[in-house]
């Protein structure tokens, strides 16, 4: 089982940061390159997320990474102190819908639950949202 | 990312170099605007260099397809769009949204 911490300032300008580590963690779990490439973009509209909405009013909220993997799975752990994020409160993404109807509502999520196969999000009062994200490998 | 753009004889031929995420996707958006408010709505997009594209840039690319498509002026077509990029995309329909060429010079010389 290997284990990794990263904490990084909520700011949009630390995506692509946020993207490399992504990128050096998974490149040690054997998935291929269009696999790593997928949880890279869940991890990126997660963090977009938190900072789009529950550090909307916070500057440089922190947003904590906590990754495990072993042979079989990959689990990301996403922590912030922001809003409380209600996910059955977003608008599901309906990919059914015509071009002059799209909107982008909800396509994150959809995203995120696409890629990964399994997805939870907590929310505590005093400790904020953690999101727990986990990739079955091999 | 960088983003560079030519007026062509038949079309406006955009390339996009680099990551579009929530920091940088504005700047896109800013970029094909300028040519639609040109009375230009024939558009390719080189999407060779682009190494990542969230769903803020596919955000982007829909309303710029939107705008292209109102009143059948003109069309946004994808070209040379990274398998893992293209595979992500679909998730969210961008396969059913636009036409994709695997080279821009087709692209190019479908208008």
């Amino acid at each position: 089982m290997s284990k990794s911490q990263r904490t990084f300032e909520g700011r949009f300008e630390n995506l692509a940061k946020i993207g490399e580590y992504i990128e050096g963690i998974t490149a040690k779990t054997g998935l291929d390159e269009k696999q790593r490439y997928a949880v890279q973009l869940a991890v990126d509209e997660a963090a977009s997320n938190i900072i789009e909405h529950a550090y909307r009013d916070v500057k440089d909220g922190k947003i904590d990474m906590s990754i495990e993997h072993s042979p079989q799975k990959l689990v990301i752990i996403v922590h912030d102190e922001g809003k409380p994020f209600d996910p059955s409160a977003v608008e599901k993404f309906d990919l059914e819908l015509s071009l002059e109807d799209m909107t982008d509502r909800g396509a994150g999520l959809h995203l995120i639950e696409n890629i990964m196969d399994e997805v939870e999000f907590k929310f505590n009062g005093e400790k904020g949202n953690t999101l727990k994200m986990v990739k079955i490998l091999g | 990312m960088k983003i560079d753009t030519s007026e062509l004889k038949r079309c406006d031929l955009v390339e996009v170099t680099g990551r579009i995420d929530s920091s940088n996707a504005d700047d896109l958006m800013v970029a094909i605007n300028a040519i639609q408010e040109a009375g230009r709505h024939k558009i390719v997009l080189d999407l060779s260099k682009l190494e990542f594209m969230s769903s803020k840039g596919w955000w982007v690319l829909i309303q710029a397809q939107k705008a292209s498509k109102r009143y059948n002026r003109g069309e946004v077509l994808l070209a040379a769009v990274p398998p893992k990029i293209k595979d992500a995309l679909d998730l969210v329909g961008i396969d059913k949204l636009f036409t994709q060429y695997d080279d821009p010079i087709d692209a190019v010389g479908s208008f």
